[in-house]
């Protein structure tokens, strides 16, 4: 089959692979219809994930049609069903899942003692996100084998287009959950930095969860101008501002009640001179982030206001204010979303039309073309937010 | 040599205790085992695989059995090295499960067995049965080991710097 292929830095290609196949009783076999590039895949790309091996087939956000099925997964999935697959491995029988936190499963991922010795415990397999993660194929492919198919792949059984659901395995309840954990009461303003695919949902999640306003705040007109037009966000662009003062005047100088990072791992600042220092440590590997967003949204947040984070991280940040979340009584959440949790919810918000993520697609391309949309997507040109590619 | 490792695992004591209990199915989580059969009067005969695919052997018994609650065994005289193990079992806090806690212990000999019983077990015992506990608790909440196209055999340290690359295996490599 083909498929996308990490082979470097800055270097995808879409290859010829063996087809996966059922290695365990609980998994199938899926013919993908619609795969997505993340911008976590972006990081991927960059070099910034540790454990990538040359060859690693990248993707979490797809759909499909069930080709093959495990004898233990029958009862639950059958060939031919329609299916979206949430990024997250998770078996639904450990502690972390019947708990609902699916991407913390405890079973899923085979280099469980190598995301020990970085993260403390480990945290679930995800399909096609480095070694760390379990070193599972991903769906930028033609075909992907997923494991615990009677867990995870949520049955489509609607006329839904691919693109009006293929944003359920991730960016979609990534957003919802960041909305989520802002806790939003009546009345409440959100800001969410980063205006991409992500962010735009959350922007979309937090109005549909009943906040009175939310700001958003990125660097790019056109990604500001989508959620102006699209969820009616407020904007700020913070190439032309400064974040802080701005948003103290749109708050009535209390400053936000959530603060939502829908950015992580390889932010860009508007001061030259942290973004290099951050820059620098980042590339000389001294630091694994650059975490400008995540610092402006702890210092912008009302005091007792909750910072939502849910770009990704990997590793170690310096300079962080903890000064100002102590003393200002900040609650920090996080977490991978716990896609499962989200599917059935989000889908009847899409069936009934209270959600429609097609908004979000500037880029449509056929599987070959991938590297052109890695490319395309990172440099933010053509006015890119979203590439959907098809096999 | 002693090795101690704790899980917490989402079932019922009796469902853990009697899949461990079960010593004939030990090798399909603890890989250093090759076989283990149990020949009756609560006895068993271990075969450990060894470098160069030669085995380690040895005959054990159980010493203490309270089902649902702790298991615990050491090896007959004559064999190739003198080891006891013991599990335990314990309902977590609020029924949250069972919190398991295993020890193993090995008294090498000296010369060449010794080496070669020393490889068996590993640079880090510990490790080794940490793994061993991951798949174990796998394989009693799921029902089978957590198998990826870079890690087809599962949770292994050892393999860890080692991994084939994320994309599907060739037949033969899923067999190896």
């Amino acid at each position: 089959m083909k498929a996308t292929c990490w082979t470097g830095v800055n270097r995808v290609e879409v290859q010829e692979v063996p087809d996966p196949q059922i290695l365990n009783p609980r998994d199938a076999i899926v013919r993908i219809t619609s795969t997505a590039i993340c911008g976590s895949d972006l990081h991927l790309y960059d070099g910034y994930v540790p454990t990538m091996e040359k060859g690693d087939i990248l993707g979490h956000e797809f759909m499909g049609e069930v080709v093959e099925v495990g004898p233990r997964a029958r009862a639950k999935v059958s060939i031919g069903d329609r299916v979206v697959v949430p990024f997250p491995i998770a078996c639904g029988a450990c502690l972390a899942c019947t708990r609902g936190l699916y991407s913390c499963c405890e079973n899923s991922n085979p280099n469980a003692a190598m995301a020990e010795k970085m993260f403390g415990f480990p945290a679930a397999g995800i399909f096609g996100y480095s070694h760390l993660t379990g070193g599972y194929a991903g769906g930028q492919a033609e075909y992907a084998r997923v494991p615990f198919a009677d867990v995870g792949p949520l049955k489509i059984e609607s006329d839904l287009t691919d693109e009006q659901v293929l944003f359920l395995s991730d960016i979609l309840p990534t957003g919802f959950m960041g909305a989520e954990m802002c806790e939003i009461k009546p009345g409440d303003i959100v800001a969410v930095w980063g205006a991409g695919p992500v962010g735009q949902f959350a922007i979309a999640s937090a109005f549909l969860l009943g906040a009175e306003r939310v700001i958003a705040i990125d660097r790019f007109p056109y990604r500001l101008e989508m959620a102006r037009t699209n969820s009616g966000a407020e904007i700020i662009n913070y190439e032309d501002n400064d974040v802080n003062n701005v948003l103290k005047e749109m708050t009535g100088g209390r400053g936000p009640d959530a603060c939502v990072d829908a950015v992580g791992m390889e932010a860009h600042h508007g001061m030259g001179l942290i973004h290099a220092y951050d820059r620098v440590k980042q590339a000389t590997r001294m630091e694994t982030e650059r975490p400008h967003a995540l610092r402006q949204a702890i210092t912008c947040c009302r005091s007792g206001g909750i910072v939502s984070v849910i770009g990704a991280y990997g590793g170690m940040m310096d300079k962080f204010p903890i000064g100002t979340v102590m003393n200002r009584s900040l609650t920090i959440k996080s977490g991978q979303c716990h896609v499962h949790r989200y599917m059935p919810r989000l889908l009847e918000h899409i069936e009934a039309g209270r959600l429609d993520p097609t908004f979000i697609v500037t880029h449509r391309l056929p599987l070959d073309q991938a590297p052109t949309g890695y490319e395309t997507f990172k440099h933010k040109e053509d006015e890119c937010v979203k590439v959907v590619m098809s096999p | 040599m002693k090795a101690r490792s704790a899980t917490t695992i989402n079932a019922s004591a009796d469902q853990v205790y009697a899949q461990w209990h079960d010593f004939d199915r030990l090798p399909t989580f603890m890989y250093h085992l090759e076989s283990v059969q149990t020949t009756g009067d609560g006895r068993s005969h271990w075969v450990a695989k060894a470098p160069a695919g030669s085995t380690v052997e040895w005959d054990a018994e159980i010493t203490d059995d309270q089902p649902g609650a702790m298991i615990a065994w050491r090896s007959l005289p004559g064999g190739a090295v003198d080891n006891a193990g013991w599990i335990r079992f314990q309902p977590a806090p609020a029924d949250q499960g069972i919190e398991v806690f295993v020890e193993l212990e090995y008294s090498p000999p000296g010369g060449a067995v010794g080496k070669l019983v020393a490889q068996v077990f590993g640079e880090e015992p510990n490790q080794q049965l940490a793994d061993d506990l991951r798949r174990f608790k796998q394989i009693v909440e799921t029902g089978e080991i957590a198998r990826s196209d870079g890690a087809p055999l599962g949770t292994r340290t050892q393999n860890q710097l080692h991994q084939h690359d994320g994309h599907p295996l060739e037949r033969e490599d899923v067999s190896a």
